[in-house]
């Protein structure tokens, strides 16, 4: 994934053309990669599930989504997208030793996950002022239960992205080992990827 | 053996085996129950027997992975344990407990041996698996602080590995999860809520972090790999088990009263339980295929591979069977859980005791590895008692499939007792699969005595 933001920044980023040449690897530990697999697992499986019981109470389910505030849910897609390339950014700049940018770039995204959390909070507040919640029926119960697991994912993230900045400015990543850097951002992409499928299918799709 | 304290080990594993005989005498008892209701009645009722089956066969188990603790944390740590005299003093406390336990159990009414144990006092007594007086439950607790006491000294002490440091993880989350034993709210729905909060949560949690470390200890002895690698397995094992586990507590509280989110919940995560256990069954094989040594005592090696395959298929295939809500709400409570129940516990929890005491039995007693003579015989049990016990889980699942089909579905579902009548042939069957099992543990202990030119290191 982080190579993949490299490629469509190449156009506006000219220094992205003069890193060296790589063999194909993969980039971030291995066990991050299981990790993320499991993960993508679990949250495949619960989308899958919200489909088909959707399928079932159509009705139900396109009400009680217009109630949604799907200006929160865009807004957050577009934080958590911009905190991505922001990571992305800070890895790239730190595989070329440019520190001071890498640690601007990494706050960046910091910025984004942390916001996300206080769009979602406060989106949450509303709808519990309105008396809603995990019990009020079943579109409400996978509303609530999948944004709140999404929801641990995005602090979990916000966490790594705090010990990456820390260890960013404490110069521990750089173009003779960037793996734990990459390792942190590649969790980090899998926390957005999940909420580019999420978005779309619980607030949009009717 | 590097540190002579590992010897402490030694009488855990023997007092462990001599229980898992008890366990089994007991579940052929009830086995023949099921068919002939008043076999030993009144003397050793049905509910009598199981509750002897299931406390020795918890009591056994914990006393294994004692004896695996005290074994492997010494060598890791490359240090001797801390106090082996409080290694074997607790050791006797914990045996007489048991002992007595079970006693209580046989020669008094359960509810005289209520009164007499003061469980008015602190009521804990008359759950299922939790039988136990409270002065036993007390003694497990103290036992258990000793025991834990020891070992993080001995890990304070020494050198700190992925896998002491998983292991103990473990044991500090079996002891902790042990205090719900003591919680017994009024509420039913809050009392059975709880419970599992020490039922699941050791078999489908901090256990497994027990099996993890072992397993990882074990296949580093006997392949050679490299430590790092077979460290990040562990790490992603365990993950893999806790994330998964813990929410997937859910998939016992679908019908006893809690919010319907859990149906949901606890379909989702359970569903994906599976997956620990078949990392742990490809991170066994490709080790052992990576293999740097060709270790003299192939029976331990055996047991480790065997530990995968029938955790997973009996733990996380049958498991998986009736884990999701819509399938549970037919199956809940039948012959499927017995049969799930049997392979899981066999295929995690015993084979990995008998792995580990395959493995340090023979070192413990001076030798690398048994004789060739010996340990194609420990094979022998190996077989017998895992393919019979496929038969024991083939057959429940039969006498599962057909009691949930005339008890729970179709127009004129019929009554329980009339259900049971109809399933007797498959109970026939599963108690000679029974029969054959306890004839492969009788080798296995065999294979102790048998002798021949044992191998050196």
């Amino acid at each position: 994934m982080a190579r993949a933001f490299q490629i469509k920044v190449s156009f506006n980023m000219q220094h992205i053309n003069e890193l060296p040449a790589v063999e194909p690897h993969l980039r971030g530990d291995l066990a991050i990669w299981i990790f993320i697999l499991a993960e993508l697992l679990a949250f495949g499986v619960f989308f899958v599930v919200y489909a088909f019981t959707r399928a079932r109470h159509v009705e139900l389910f396109n009400a009680a989504q217009l109630g949604l505030d799907r200006n929160a849910g865009a807004l957050n897609t577009v934080l958590l997208i911009t905190g991505s390339w922001c990571v992305a950014h800070a890895v790239a700049a730190a595989r070329q030793d440019r520190q001071a940018i890498a640690v601007r770039w990494m706050a960046g995204g910091l910025c984004g996950g942390l916001a996300f959390l206080v769009v979602k909070i406060a989106e949450y507040q509303a709808k519990f002022a309105a008396g809603l919640s995990m019990d009020s029926d079943t579109f409400h119960m996978f509303y609530f239960s999948l944004t709140f697991f999404h929801f641990m994912h995005v602090v979990l993230g916000v966490g790594i992205l705090i010990i990456l900045l820390f260890k960013l400015r404490a110069g521990a990543y750089g173009s003779h080992d960037a793996h734990g850097l990459e390792t942190g951002a590649a969790y980090w992409h899998m926390v957005d990827l999940a909420w580019i499928v999420l978005f779309p299918l619980v607030y949009v799709m009717h | 053996m590097k540190y002579s304290s590992q010897a402490v080990a030694k009488p855990y594993f023997i007092a462990a085996l001599g229980l898992f005989v008890a366990q089994i005498l007991f579940g052929l008892i009830m086995g023949l129950q099921y068919v002939i209701g008043d076999f030993l009645f009144p003397h050793i009722p049905f509910n009598v027997a199981r509750m002897v089956h299931t406390n020795a066969l918890i009591v056994w188990l914990l006393m294994g992975f004692m004896g695996s603790a005290y074994y492997l944390v010494p060598e890791e740590a490359e240090t001797e344990l801390h106090s082996p005299k409080l290694a074997l003093a607790l050791f006797w406390i914990f045996l007489v407990a048991a002992a007595l336990t079970v006693i209580g159990y046989l020669a008094v009414p359960y509810a005289t041996l209520a009164k007499i144990t003061g469980n008015d006092l602190l009521p804990t007594m008359g759950r299922e698996f939790l039988e136990q007086p409270t002065i036993t439950k007390i003694g497990i607790v103290i036992v258990a602080l000793g025991f834990l006491y020891n070992l993080s000294m001995t890990f304070l002490k020494g050198k700190k590995t992925a896998i002491t440091t998983v292991l103990l993880l473990g044991l500090w989350g079996l002891a902790i999860f042990f205090l719900f034993s003591f919680y017994n709210p009024h509420n039913l729905v809050r009392d059975k809520f709880y419970w599992w909060w020490v039922v699941h949560l050791w078999v489908e949690g901090v256990w497994e972090l027990i099996l993890g470390a072992i397993l990882a200890f074990v296949l580093i002895k006997v392949t050679g790999v490299d430590r790092e690698v077979i460290e990040k397995w562990l790490y992603v094992i365990i993950t893999l088990a806790l994330v998964t586990g813990l929410v997937g507590t859910g998939h016992h509280y679908f019908w006893i009263g809690a919010p319907e989110f859990w149906q949901w919940w606890g379909s989702v995560f359970s569903a994906l339980e599976p997956v620990p256990f078949f990392a742990m069954t490809l991170f066994a094989f490709n080790m052992v295929n990576r293999r740097r040594r060709e270790h003299p005592n192939r029976a331990a090696t055996l047991w480790a591979l065997g530990t995968g395959v029938m955790a997973f298929l009996g733990a996380g295939v049958w498991g998986f069977m009736h884990t999701l809500a819509p399938v549970n709400y037919y199956t809940h409570g039948t012959q499927i859980t017995a049969a799930h129940g049997h392979m899981a516990f066999y295929g995690a929890y015993v084979m990995v005791v008998i792995t580990m005491i395959s493995y340090a039995m023979p070192l413990m007693r001076g030798r690398a590895a048994n004789s060739n003579k010996a340990q194609v015989v420990e094979m022998w049990s190996f077989w017998l008692m895992t393919v019979s016990m496929v038969f024991i889980t083939l057959f429940l699942t039969a006498a599962g499939i057909l009691q949930v089909w005339l008890q729970r579905m179709g127009d004129a579902p019929m009554g329980f007792m009339l259900a049971q009548d109809q399933i007797s042939l498959f109970y026939w069957m599963r108690e000679v699969a029974g029969v054959v099992f306890l004839i492969g543990l009788i080798t296995y202990l065999v294979s102790f005595f048998v002798r021949g030119e044992d191998k050196a290191a």
